[in-house]
């Protein structure tokens, strides 16, 4: 399964070595110097790319190694990824966020209507429509080159039940709500080669995407978990939402946070939910019963922080340590 | 003209290219919230700039026929002062209506910069070509004149986008920002204004 947004995938990326020792395919010769290659080139490992353009907003990178392909929009970095699918199981979602984004179930559990914004390689809607065959998904996407790599590399499929939109998510969102639109569901994760845009993460558009959910409508959203930014976009998500779910496991560099208008269902009806969609998920790779339990309500961030606001979003700055002056 | 006058115009020059570009930059972020980071927002942005100041080079060398002087000079900085000092207040407005009846986020962003940034930007660019004017006394001093003031004005430009984008938007509000720069063209006109003094 592929998946949009960023993660960190280094771990697993780091280590495919593993896979060919188990399957002794190769000669001790072969090992030995597959191993010291790696050992040198492992943060750098030479993936194929398969495919490369400048969109106007991004280079669009399409990469394989063995069976994995993955969208980048740059070439290096711990984070490159923006989606990757395993073409061996196509169904497995590779990046660890894209699992964690799928605990937005256990919160709202039968969505009809959704909308993700950010297509990336289309893993979060693939998965989504394969889930709920019965649900109405809308996916904005700026990139018009993003969104046919998706369908040419990743095998996203647009039908009638999930459309894409190439647009801006800020305009679409304004324009949805002036025409009524509600979602049972809005997946946030609208990602550059760095981080998310900068008027995608203020007060003005969280209260904006809110005024879209329907009545017990929930937003799951992707953040990062180690950047300095953390504090700031908690305090943003308070401030649009109250209080919300903060979602962190293992290894995973990623923060996801659920978020509603009604009150957020309780740990009972959210193992309910997780007894509901276990056997599902498992084709996935998404080990919804162990979510529950790292389902964080507390408020874990410093509340003096300063909110991003469409006035003050110095979005990347902060997320780099910079202190604001006050 | 005397030193301190000459000083006095280069120092315009270098507050008017700063404060332009300042806009500019705060400009493309002003009208993400209603009409994205697409590239036709910026492109819209830069093009309605070049459009008000390439109005204002044409303006400003008209006025500069008619008995130029420091202090009338000092009149642009205050008309720029005064059309840009609105913009924190009438901007979310100005923006919700056009985003209401323009439906396209291109046309949208277009006329949200014309409305916004075109009559600031047209003052500002009357700076240019009329300082050449109050600097320039004989033909053959006229391109080195020429050439000083915009390396002056354009250096002001690069500070201008440099200062905003590293360290504005990080100390500050945009409004405050705004208001800061129409502060900015208010204690320019003062500084013309005193230069300007005959004696």
């Amino acid at each position: 399964m592929n998946g949009h947004g960023q993660a960190l995938a280094t771990r697993r990326t780091r280590t495919p070595h593993h896979r060919r020792f188990t399957r002794g395919r190769r000669i001790a010769f072969a090992l030995t110097a597959a191993l010291a290659g790696l050992i040198i080139v492992a943060p750098t490992a030479a993936a194929e790319i398969v495919h490369e353009e400048r969109s106007l907003y991004q280079n669009v990178l399409v990469t394989r190694q063995g069976s994995r392909i993955c969208l980048q929009f740059r070439r290096s970095g711990e984070r490159r990824s923006q989606s990757c699918k395993d073409e061996r199981r196509p169904r497995h979602m590779v990046l660890s966020y894209t699992r964690m984004m799928m605990g937005a179930l256990l919160v709202m559990p039968n969505p009809n209507n959704i909308l993700v914004v950010g297509l990336g390689g289309g893993s979060l809607p693939t998965a989504l429509a394969e889930l709920l065959p019965k649900a109405h998904i809308d996916v904005v996407e700026i990139d018009a080159a993003v969104a046919a790599v998706a369908e040419r590399f990743f095998g996203f499929e647009p039908g009638p039940t999930m459309r894409v939109v190439v647009q801006d998510a800020r305009v679409f969102t304004r324009r949805a709500s002036r025409q009524a639109k509600r979602y049972d569901l809005i997946m946030l994760d609208a990602f550059r080669s760095d981080y998310i845009p900068e008027h995608l993460m203020t007060v003005e558009y969280l209260q904006e995407t809110r005024a879209l959910l329907s009545a017990r409508g929930v937003v799951a959203a992707n953040t990062f978990r180690d950047s300095g930014l953390y504090d700031h976009e908690s305090e943003t998500y308070h401030q649009a939402f109250g209080s919300f779910i903060n979602f962190q496991t293992g290894f995973s560099l990623n923060r996801v946070i659920f978020a509603s208008v009604a009150p957020l269902p309780d740990a009972a009806e959210i193992e309910a939910a997780a007894r509901q969609w276990r056997p599902k998920l498992r084709g996935y790779g998404v080990r919804i019963a162990a979510f529950p339990g790292e389902f964080n309500r507390e408020q874990d961030w410093d509340r003096t922080k300063r909110p991003l606001t469409d006035q003050y979003h110095p979005a990347n700055l902060l997320r780099n340590g910079e202190e604001p002056k006050r | 003209m005397p030193p301190p006058k000459i000083t006095a115009v280069h120092l315009l020059a270098f507050f008017g290219g700063f404060v332009i570009m300042s806009l500019e930059l705060l400009g493309g972020r002003a009208l993400a919230p209603w009409f994205g980071a697409s590239v036709y927002v910026w492109g819209s942005v830069i093009a309605v700039f070049m459009l008000a100041l390439s109005l204002g080079y044409l303006l400003g060398g008209r006025l500069s026929q008619r008995r130029p002087s420091l202090r009338k000079l000092g009149v642009a900085f205050l008309v720029g002062a005064v059309l840009l000092y609105p913009l924190a207040h009438v901007a979310e407005p100005a923006m919700a209506w056009i985003f209401e009846r323009v439906e396209d986020p291109r046309y949208g962003s277009l006329a949200a910069a014309l409305a916004l940034f075109s009559a600031p930007t047209v003052a500002l660019g009357v700076i240019s070509p009329y300082a050449v004017r109050l600097l320039v006394d004989a033909v053959e001093a006229a391109g080195r004149v020429a050439g000083t003031l915009y390396f002056v004005s354009t250096l002001g430009s690069a500070l201008g986008t440099l200062a905003t984008s590293f360290y504005f938007v990080l100390w500050f509000e945009t409004n405050t920002i705004l208001t800061g720069l129409a502060l900015a063209l208010l204690s320019g006109s003062a500084i013309a204004f005193a230069a300007g003094r005959e004696r």
